[in-house]
Parts: C-alpha cells; structure tokens; sequence
C-alpha cells in the first residue's frame, strides 16, 4: 500500500447555484493511476480541476471543503498557485501545444521557474521527451512549429511539457478521447510507465482503457462519488448496483 | 415566380458588388491618366527625387522628395508612439482590465475612431502646438507636434485590431500556461501576445496606412513647409497636405504635379495594403 499523496475530504463545488460536486472524499495514493470514470456530466472533469485548482478560471465558480496535498490545504488562502501546479501538472482533453518550436514548448514551463542556462534547458528538453516517448520522433526537427506535428505526437509533447517542470502529480482529463487507437495505445503505455516516477490522475470514458491502466477507480454519478477502490475490485465485485450497471454497459 | 425573385435579387447583389470595383477602377483611372503623363514629361527621377517644390517659380520644380521623406518621417514617428501604447492598451483591454471599466473603455476607444481628423487637429492646434512652442520654441508647428498628433490617431485601429486579435487566440493555449505554473502575466505576455502576433503586426500596417493617408489633421499643426525635414522640431509637409494646400488654385502643370502627387501615396498605400495581405494569408496558413 502506497502512501497517500492527495486527500480530498467533504468538498463541494458549485458553478453558480448548480451545485456540481457533492460531499466528495477520496484518497489518492502515491506512484498509481487513479482512474475517474462516470457518464458525461457526472462531474469528474470538475473534480479533476480542482485538484490544481484550475477551477479558479472558470466565473462563479465556489469550492468548500479541502483538498490536501501532502497535507497541506490547497484552498488555504496563503497557498501559492503557481507553486501548487508546478507541483500538480496537468495534460488537457484537446491536444494543446503552444503555437511555438518543440523545443520552446517543453523550455516554457523550466523557463518560467527561471532556469535559463542552455545546456540545463537542452537536458531537460531531451529527458522530458524520453520520458514522454516521443524523443526519437522529434529528436531531429525540435526547431520545427509543434502544431505541425500530429495529434498523437502533440499530445506526447503536452505530456513532455508537463514533466519538464518535475511535477508530482500529473492530471490527465480524458488525454486520449481526440486520439487515434494507435496513439492511444501509445500513451495509455506511457501512463504504466510513468507512474514510477508520479502519481498520476486521469478521467476516462472509455472503460476497458480504466481497466488496463489503472491502480484505483472512483465512479462519479451526478456529482457524487459512488463508489472508489481497487479498480479490479471495482470491475469485478463491485459494491454498488449503479456501478455495475455502468460498467457492465447498461447506461452511460 | 420563386426563381425569377431569385434571378433579381441576384443581379441586385451583383450590382451591388459592381459598383465598389467600379468606382475603385474609376479612381485608379482618373488618377493616372491626371498624374502619369506629367510624371514621364517631368522626368520620374526629377519628380520622385527632387529636393525643390516651387511651383510658382518660372521654371517651376516640381520635386517631391521633401513630402515623401515628410510622409515617411512622419508615420515613422506615429508608429513609434502610437504602437507601443495601443498594442499594450489591447493587452490590457483583453486581458487586465476590470469589466467595470471595460464596460467604459472600449466604447471610448471606438469613438476615438469616429471622431472627424480635423478635430484631432483642433484638439493638436490647442493642445500640443502650445506646449511645443513652450518647450523647443517656434511656431509649435513641425514633425514633432504631427507624429505625437498621428500616433494618437493611429491607437483606436492599433488596440482594435490588436485586441481581437488576442481575443482569438484559443483559451486552451492560455489554460495550458498557467497549468504550468506560470502566472497570468507571464502566460499573457509569452503565450497569447506570440500567438497573436501576426495579428498584432496586422493592426500595425493598417495604422501606418491611416498615418500615411491622413490630411486634415496634419495640415493644421505641421507647418507645412514644402523643404526638405531637417529635424523633430521644424516644420514639414507631407503628400496628402502637399495636394490639399494647393489643389484650391493649381493650374495646368502645377495641378497635374498635384495628382502625380496623388499617384505617389496610392502607390504607397499599395504597397502597405499588401504587406497587409501578405501578412493576413501567412496567419490564414
């Protein structure tokens, strides 16, 4: 059993008066996939947010409860941001590289935490883009508009992007759903791989991809967690008779 | 019944889009056939490059060097001033600013556009020329006074542009910054303002083709000596005042050296109307 690296206790979100999120608490344990899974507007992409505070974007949006990282409240009003996603990084659903060179797109995030020397960026560029299994494809035109390559690639490269800061956890929402099988195969690989190095969370719609790389699985409905466990348990012997009707293809 | 409605309104939209051509043709015509005939009789190299406009004298020079340098000195200066602060207006405007006093700005920059030229030049008369004729003596009259004056001109076309154009860079791109850790100001200023930039130097052409063209405005502060610029702070004239401030009695030669005058700045707007073009299709791409 893996230390826990994110504790979410009572939290409750509401975008307006809608409120989206309701009494969540989860555990989420260091160096696993934990997988969210639940029908569209179930509230997982909401909760994902929360854990770098992305919500923080979005008007009219209000967070009560708390939500720790390495016990510390995120939400305490001392708690630096920046500091909090350069720790907690995050892959989008939409493959999003900045319009620039590969090599700006991964140098952005250890630029902006003020590394300049040249040599360091360059080493962190290339482990970033091993790590991210994309090195061998891009290794000989880093220089070249990182909108020009596939999808698959740039999503690889949005991954690169985010481990070039050496965050902690990484959140993927939904980060193969615009993606060919081919690359998705790709990065759900990279997804078990990666997680020796990072606690990793990702929202998925596609069952058999929660089922292949993930260590935990909550089910979200409406808002509420269902029901959260050991992802084999939860997609063999699950408790709940909803989450067995998703999961066995009944709604959703 | 339904088709022949059709095959009318049709022939209206044709129309319609005929009529602009037409006109467009019709001014290039006129235009040239007034001004190139003067232009190959005068000598090109004399008209383009000559430093003496006495149109008065016998035999008169028609050389229209110091105006083009004028025009050029002139937008030059706009650019410098007008540039900086209307793009990092735009930045403010589609990224720092409160909605309370957005809610006030932007129709104000709007208006800024729609005010007639001839009142900036008012506005200039009363305002800048006095404080120039304080601070470098004078009239208050020179290049100083039209670039400060033309840079202010050039800001509503410069902060439109340039804030639509940051407004249309996609937000996932901003998401993604800051994701990183990066904060609003550094994802605004290293993200989206790149991102945009084609639109941004867009938004600079058009305004160097509103300082270009401009007359009325300048005609009232610049002095309007027809000599060669000899610096910031004496007087200049420029292609568009050089056409307005003698059009009234010109004649004969004098009046055809005016439209061959004319030819000049189309050929400039031209000329920045496709780098214009050239810029727009390589965002398009």
């Amino acid at each position: 059993m893996n230390q826990t690296k994110m504790t979410i206790r009572d939290l409750n979100l509401w975008y307006g008066d809608f409120q989206a999120l309701h009494g969540m608490d989860l555990e989420i344990p260091e160096n696993e996939v934990t997988a969210f899974i639940g029908p569209s507007g179930c509230g997982k992409s909401t909760f994902i947010k929360t854990l770098n505070r992305m919500n923080d974007l979005v008007q009219g949006c209000r967070i009560e409860g708390n939500v720790q990282l390495d016990g510390e409240n995120i939400y305490s009003h001392r708690y630096d941001v920046n500091n909090l996603r350069k720790r907690v990084g995050m892959v989008f659903q939409q493959p999003n590289p900045f319009p620039k060179s590969i090599y700006d797109n991964i140098a952005y995030g250890p630029r902006t935490h003020g590394i300049r020397d040249k040599q360091q960026l360059d080493q962190i560029v290339e482990e970033s883009l091993k790590k991210a299994a994309i090195w061998d494809e891009v290794k000989d035109h880093l220089d070249r508009n990182a909108l020009s390559i596939s999808g698959g690639q740039q999503q690889r490269i949005c991954i690169a992007r985010a481990l070039a800061i050496q965050p902690e956890v990484l959140l993927m929402d939904e980060p193969t759903s615009a993606l060919d099988p081919i690359s998705t195969a790709k990065i759900e690989e990279l997804v078990t791989q990666l997680k020796e190095d990072y606690t990793i969370v990702m929202v998925t719609h596609n069952m058999q991809q929660a089922s292949r790389v993930s260590d935990k699985t909550a089910f979200f409905l409406n808002g509420y967690i269902v029901e959260h466990g050991d992802t084999r348990k939860i997609f063999t012997n699950p408790e709940h008779e909803q989450t067995e009707n998703y999961i066995s293809g009944r709604f959703g | 019944m339904a088709r022949k409605y059709e095959g009318f309104m049709k022939g209206v939209f044709f129309l319609s889009a005929i009529v602009s051509i037409v006109a467009l043709i019709l001014i290039i015509v006129f235009m040239f056939a007034g001004g190139v005939p003067f232009m190959l009789e005068y000598g090109l190299g004399d008209f383009l490059l000559g430093q003496k406009w006495t149109p008065s004298n016998t035999p008169a020079s028609f050389g229209i060097l110091p105006m083009i340098l004028g025009s050029i000195f002139v937008t030059i200066g706009a650019v410098v001033i007008g540039v900086p602060i209307g793009v990092l207006t735009s930045i403010f405007m589609a990224e720092f600013c409160p909605p309370k006093l957005y809610k006030w700005l932007k129709p104000a920059v709007n208006l800024m556009a729609a005010i007639p030229s001839v009142v900036y030049g008012f506005f200039a008369l009363q305002l800048i020329v006095p404080i120039m004729r304080n601070f470098v003596g004078g009239t208050g009259m020179n290049m100083l006074t039209a670039m400060i004056l033309l840079g202010i001109m050039i800001l509503p076309t410069v902060i439109g542009l340039s804030e639509s154009a940051l407004r249309a860079v996609p937000r996932s791109y901003y998401n993604g910054g800051v994701a990183l850790g990066s904060t609003h100001e550094r994802t605004v200023m290293a993200v989206l303002v790149p991102a945009a930039k084609s639109g941004i130097i867009s938004s600079v052409i058009l305004g160097i083709g509103r300082a270009i063209g401009e007359t009325m405005a300048v005609v009232l502060i610049a002095g309007n000596q027809p000599i060669m610029p000899r610096g910031l702070t004496f007087g200049v004239r420029t292609l568009t005042t050089n056409i307005v401030l003698e059009m009234a009695y010109a004649a004969g030669e004098h009046r055809e050296a005016l439209i061959a005058t004319a030819v000049v700045l189309f050929a400039f707007i031209l000329i920045i109307n496709s780098i214009f073009l050239y810029v727009k299709n390589k965002e398009a791409k």
